[in-house]
């Protein structure tokens, strides 16, 4: 049996709100507001990218697990924002954190699920016996185009999950994928921002990947959605993984602890990932979780986990999540936005 | 500066905080060096400083090297870390107004320059107020 | 060790943004002038101070560079380099090779050619002072490291911004009277406050400006200048310098300059005098708090209390030991290697008594205070009129 034996976020201290970016392109924010289901969004200064994340984030996973770097065998991370087209993000990552030199990398990119696809991969090679420890992050600085929809969504965020066989904290009970080819969102080779298809990212999308994933766990684990204290599913706006919940026959409280995008924004790779480990610093021993990610592509993995008695003894050896979400804010206005983000074209 | 190897050769210190401690003195040296400057003792062992500690003294960065245009103004001081090593970072995520003397601060991985849109990006630390 | 005297001393015409000439023409330019007022025919080895001709110009080998144009090949020529201090620390090695009777005519000089490049690269130039790795890769500047000790100083001893003021407008008001000068005209306390800030508490007026500049000076035995020379003789009587920490960040104490004290000491030690003997002084205020630092160094105030100074009068022409007649960094300019060979030329115009309206009247014991970087080098001299 292999499981989470650490985890760790990162959150930006930044926020902009929906009415300052609202205000720049003449849109109604009110409207913005419903039919996103978002107030505000996490910000990267311009000193952080999706490596510092992954380092922050990595040394609270380390810290709650405990274990001698050394003995990570695989560092992964996934984003849509690697600072390197070509070098993984795990090797600056894996040296900062002490893993060098007997260690796996390599970057992992599927959209927005890219970290639990590296999740997938960790737990794999723990359970195989091959490594002993596997390091998985989901990580992104996100971009949306200026003026578009998803600019006001697009935010910054990490969550580390430390695999291994002892000192479980989260049992991984089960594992499902379910992936098509959808080109609902995407981004060319040396194209600044992504792309969508509109309202086609919902129902054939978002939402048959992800209610498919679920399902199918589900029906391979023999369970049912009040078997679980908490569902977490991918959240690129407040209102999907609502929905999502109640036409697979959650409640709302089931899934609102993990439901992090209406003061967050859509963190892409750290998305649901984020999600986990606020219901983990909250989670008493017994409950069963279900994590359903979702990546434009489009894909969805699924996982369910049961916590243990464990978690007790490392929910505060690390920073939370919900004080980080909600602690220590710093309010930017959109120029400032727009200078961290590097949407200002500069000089040669 | 931030040419590949000249930025290399110094990730020990800068991702990991890698300091020499002299065998002989305990005098510490960040980064590590060749020779003991107090008792002339060239044996030393690796220690890791300590991520926290007070600012002792820093400025507001007004007008800075184009490289960092982005950060500008920009908090920069001298802290000393738990354990007595001094060290020159920036101070980020903080109120200029509120910045004083003795403040305590936590170290924070982060992004220190990078070459332009092509060439290497490199990390370092931080301080950000605790 | 002989006695060592200054025969001959010179400055290029005019300390600014000289865009018609270059580093090797502002060179020769003060080295002739320098030449001329020792009225001597030849030399036999010469020291080249300057801080970096190869990020400014792209130059190195610049005593070679500066004896061929110099025409006074074949003799030694060296180029000397100590950051901020590297004109200083030239002429200690042109008083070394004179008192230790190596040579009898030794030419010294100092230059730097700092506009060829943007205002950017020139700030880059000049963080190579400082730790490259673990100063100026966090993104400080050099006005932000004097800043840094500019606050602790305030923080330790109750130093006032207003003080730091005080500085810049009393070395423009000597500088406006230096026809040299880069900025030869008076700045108000007003002014001088209200200019932008760039690193807090330092504002523009509180740091010294970009410069081409340079300035020379020919070293014999006292016992040759006393024989052949044309002007009023002055002596070196001492001649000191010391190291310090590269980083800021190094230093025990952030609010105290320990090589200057270790200079000065060696000097007062050297010359057989005191900081109450001094009549004039050149200090190296490339920004206004190190000045108010190095009179603390050098025992002319208590420490703590060089903030005072300025604001009193003390350090101003006509007060109790004037301190940079010339306008000093501030309003005279800081063309980086020259620096440390034009505050001895200053001193001897005013040991000579020919410093015209700046003239401190009397003055027979002056002293100069050359820097380099925070404080990691600090080369004292002690002049006196013969």
């Amino acid at each position: 049996m292999a499981g989470i034996i650490g985890y760790g976020a990162y959150i930006p201290r930044n926020r902009i709100k929906v009415e300052e970016i609202a205000k720049i392109w003449g849109a109604d924010a009110p409207s913005y507001k419903r039919g996103l289901g978002l107030e505000e969004k996490a910000v990267p200064s311009p000193d952080q990218d999706t490596i510092t994340l992954s380092v922050e984030a990595a040394r609270s996973a380390i810290a709650r697990a405990a274990i001698d770097p050394r003995e990570i065998g695989a560092v992964y991370v996934g984003s849509e924002s690697h600072p390197y087209a070509v070098k993984p993000s795990g090797t600056i990552l894996a040296e900062a954190i002490g893993a060098t030199p007997e260690v796996h990398s390599a970057s992992f990119e599927f959209a927005c699920k890219a970290g639990s696809e590296a999740m997938f991969v960790c737990l794999c090679q723990v359970e195989s016996g091959r490594i002993k420890y596997g390091l998985a992050v989901g990580a992104d600085t996100s971009q949306g185009a200026p003026g578009d929809a998803l600019e006001y969504s697009a935010a910054a965020g990490a969550a580390a999950f430390l695999f291994g066989r002892d000192n479980i904290i989260a049992e991984v009970n089960e594992t499902y994928a379910y992936m098509t080819d959808t080109p609902d969102f995407w981004r060319r080779e040396h194209q600044r921002y992504p792309r969508h298809a509109g309202r086609f990212t919902g129902e054939p999308a978002y939402f048959k990947h992800v209610l498919g994933a679920a399902e199918g766990i589900m029906a391979k684990a023999g369970m049912t959605p009040k078997d679980f204290a908490y569902a977490v599913f991918h959240q690129p706006n407040g209102k999907f993984p609502l929905n999502a919940g109640k036409r697979l026959g959650f409640t709302k409280e089931q899934i609102e602890t993990g439901r992090l995008v209406p003061k967050l924004g859509n963190t892409y790779s750290g998305s649901s990932p984020l999600g986990l480990t606020a219901i983990l610093d909250v989670a008493r021993p017994g409950n069963r979780i279900l994590m359903v990610s979702y990546g434009s592509g489009a894909g969805s993995d699924a996982f369910v986990f049961t916590v243990t008695e464990r978690i007790r003894e490392v929910q505060d050896k690390a920073a939370k999540t919900r004080d980080m979400l909600d602690k220590n804010k710093v309010y930017i206005d959109y120029g400032t936005y727009a200078k961290y983000r590097g949407k200002i074209l500069k000089a040669e | 500066m931030a040419n590949p190897a000249g930025y290399w050769r110094e990730i020990p210190q800068r991702y990991r905080l890698e300091a020499g401690k002299c065998k002989s003195c305990s005098e510490m040296y960040f980064p590590p060096r060749l020779v003991c400057a107090r008792c002339g003792s060239r044996q030393f062992e690796t220690v890791k400083l300590q991520d926290k500690g007070q600012i002792l003294t820093f400025t507001i960065i007004r007008v800075g090297p184009s490289q960092f245009m982005d950060e500008t103004p920009f908090a920069v001081g001298i802290i000393e870390l738990d354990g007595g090593v001094r060290i020159t970072a920036q101070i980020v995520d903080c109120d200029f107004e509120k910045l004083a003397i003795g403040q305590r601060v936590r170290l924070e991985f982060r992004r220190i320059q990078k070459q332009g849109e092509a060439g290497i990006l490199c990390y370092g630390h931080k301080c950000v107020p605790i | 060790m002989r006695d060592v005297a200054i025969l001959g001393i010179g400055l290029n015409e005019k300390w600014g943004e000289l865009w018609d000439k270059s580093l090797r023409d502002i060179f020769v330019e003060a080295a002739l002038h320098a030449l001329d007022d020792a009225a001597v025919d030849h030399i036999d080895s010469m020291y080249v101070g300057c801080m970096t001709g190869g990020m400014f110009v792209a130059q190195e080998h610049l005593g070679c560079l500066m004896a061929d144009y110099l025409g006074v090949n074949p003799v030694a020529a060296t180029r000397v380099e100590s950051a901020c201090s590297s004109g200083g620390a030239a002429f200690r090695q042109g008083f070394i090779e004179v008192a230790s009777g190596v040579s009898d005519l030794v030419m010294v000089g100092g230059v730097e050619k700092m506009t060829d490049v943007s205002g950017d690269e020139a700030t880059h130039a000049l963080s190579a002072a400082s730790d490259m790795e673990y100063e100026a890769y966090q993104g400080i500047t050099f006005p932000g490291l004097y800043a840094l000790m500019a606050r602790a100083h305030m923080h330790q001893y109750g130093t006032t911004r207003e003080q730091l003021a005080h500085v810049a407008v009393k070395n423009h008001r000597h500088g406006a009277m230096n026809p040299v000068a880069q900025y030869p005209f008076e700045v108000t306390l007003e002014e001088v406050l209200g200019s932008v800030l760039v690193a807090d508490p330092l504002h523009i007026l509180d740091c010294s400006p970009i410069t081409d500049g340079a300035a020379a000076a020919v070293l014999c035995p006292l016992e040759m200048a006393r024989k052949i020379a044309k002007k009023p003789v002055v002596r070196v009587s001492a001649s000191a310098q010391a190291s310090g920490t590269l980083a800021l960040h190094s230093r025990k104490d952030l609010a105290w300059l320990e090589s200057t004290v270790r200079a000065a000491e060696q000097a007062y030690k050297m010359a057989g005098k005191g900081p109450k003997d001094l009549h004039v002084a050149e200090v190296h205020d490339c920004f206004t708090i190190a000045e108010i630092m190095v009179l603390e160094a050098l025992g002319l105030v208590e420490r703590g209390k060089g903030g005072q100074a300025a604001e009193s009068g003390m350090t101003a022409l006509g007060g109790r030991i004037p301190v940079n007649t010339s306008g000093g960094l501030k309003s005279k300019g800081h063309p980086v290697g020259a620096t440390g060979v034009a505050q001895i030329v200053e001193i001897a115009i005013q040991l000579r008594g020919e410093a015209g309206a700046r003239q401190v009247k009397g003055a027979r014991v002056g002293l100069t205070q050359n820097m380099g970087g925070t404080g990691g080098s600090s080369v004292v001299h002690i002049l006196e009129a013969c």
